[in-house]
């Protein structure tokens, strides 16, 4: 099963310059902790120290946030993309 | 707005081709009587220049910074009232200018974008789907999008609305502001702007109560504000209020926090009370204020009537866009009355028929 997960620019850095990343995971919750697990640094970028999804990170499953599907349980098939978007804020 | 240059992010011996803000701050005179409060004030950024909402403020400033930046295409997401203000000064600052708007936006406001002549792109999609979209082109293209890859720039520009009410107040500050909450960006600038002043010495410093309004249709930040929610939860939006329909407001956190510290709140009201809240400002006060408008004066007189706004206190209800850009909203309720003959007679016997209508009534 092949799952793409979306790099934003601003997290590039953690990623040696992937744009995109390829997962297996089942649900939305394994294809972060496989991102993670493979670029450690980008850990505290995508949870916060109560290890949930960072407030200003939003993360969306196809054209869909999954804070409106299942959140990070939200299950994974074959061909799916996680787009992982900073919200722009602030200033 | 220019007046206060020296507070803004723009570059040295920047020259402004435009006059942009310095609206009025209102009095109310009658709307406050009914509401049996005694310092109510509308700042009516209905009649913003150019393009008749808040949005030519954050406009100004964001393109100044574009110039600065080199880019030759500017753009934005917007629902309606920042596309218009890119669209017209773009045009007039010699920009190509390509907008982001939902597919279902209200025409008046597609057309007060197309006339300037620049790129549309529709979106099919709510404002949310937009701007994620948007942080995706602003990572692809040089482009300067106004309030993404510009966006510290463009949210200084909000900051002159509070100046101008300091300012309008004779220096000094009000106790509570009435805001309309859309990403959440302006209710937080408007408090820079009033700590800036107390920090420069110009007012004196005070602690004032900032009120969010939001539109029950989509209304993330009230309704955080309302069940002391950490963080509040994503709604679709499904309201006629289109300018605030942002679901996924990104400065949401910023405005729950300052609504609590300051200790306002925040409420919100159904299209109908939106409708309603049209109609009162434009008969009492003789301002037509887009439906955003009708929010933020609905969600104030709520708020006095539930005594959070107290009856001495002086508060400032912000009308951030003009009721010509959202006629759509309320034409059913104004049908179009029978023409009649030129001629005395005529009118004479329309008057007596609806005078028996007005009794009869």
């Amino acid at each position: 099963m092949a799952i793409t997960i979306e790099i934003p620019t601003a997290f590039r850095r953690f990623t040696d310059g992937e744009p995109r990343i390829q997962s297996a995971g089942a649900t939305v919750a394994d294809a972060l902790a496989e991102l993670t697990a493979k670029y450690p640094a980008l850990s505290r970028h995508v949870r916060d120290e109560q290890g949930q999804i960072r407030q200003f990170l939003n993360v969306y499953l196809n054209e869909e946030d999954i804070r409106f599907l299942d959140g990070e349980s939200s299950p994974l098939k074959d061909g799916d993309r996680v787009l992982l978007v900073p919200s722009i804020a602030g200033g | 707005m220019w007046r206060y240059s020296e507070l803004l992010p723009l570059p040295q011996e920047y020259s402004a081709s435009q006059p942009i803000g310095g609206t009025p701050l209102v009095r109310s005179r009658n709307l406050s009587e009914r509401l049996g409060v005694k310092n109510l004030y509308f700042k009516n950024d209905a009649v913003n220049y150019p393009t008749l909402s808040f949005k030519d403020r954050v406009v100004a400033t964001a393109l100044a910074a574009a110039r600065r930046f080199g880019f030759k295409t500017i753009g934005c997401s917007s629902t309606g009232n920042l596309a218009n203000a890119v669209a017209a000064q773009g045009a007039q600052q010699g920009f190509d200018t390509c907008v982001f708007i939902p597919g279902d936006l209200e025409p008046a406001k597609v057309l007060n974008t197309a006339v300037y002549g620049g790129r549309i792109i529709r979106i099919n999609g709510n404002y949310d789907h937009v701007n994620r979209l948007c942080t995706q082109i602003a990572d692809k293209f040089h482009w300067g999008l106004v309030n993404v890859n510009l966006r510290p720039y463009y949210a200084e520009g909000s900051k002159t609305h509070g100046y101008e009410i300091a300012e309008q107040l004779g220096w000094e500050l009000p106790d509570n502001v009435v805001v309309p909450m859309a990403g959440g960006s302006l209710i937080g600038k408007i408090a820079k702007g009033f700590c800036e002043l107390a920090h420069l010495g110009w007012v004196e410093p005070k602690r004032v109560k900032f009120f969010g309004a939001q539109a029950t249709g989509c209304s993330p930040i009230a309704d955080g504000i309302k069940r002391e929610l950490p963080r509040f939860v994503p709604q679709k939006p499904n309201t006629i209020a289109r300018s605030l329909a942002i679901g996924n407001p990104a400065d949401g956190p910023f405005a729950l926090r300052l609504i609590r510290e300051s200790g306002g709140w925040a409420e919100d009201i159904s299209d109908s009370e939106i409708i309603d809240s049209i109609k009162l400002l434009a008969e009492t006060e003789g301002i037509f204020a887009e439906t955003a408008g009708g929010v933020t004066a609905g969600v104030a007189a709520k708020l006095i009537q539930q005594g959070r706004i107290g009856k001495e206190e002086t508060t400032v209800v912000c009308i951030t866009g003009n009721g010509l850009k959202t006629t759509d909203a309320i034409a059913a309720d104004f049908p179009a009355s029978e023409a009649i003959q030129p001629r005395l007679e005529a009118f004479e016997a329309l008057l007596s028929e609806q005078l028996k209508d007005a009794v009869n009534a």
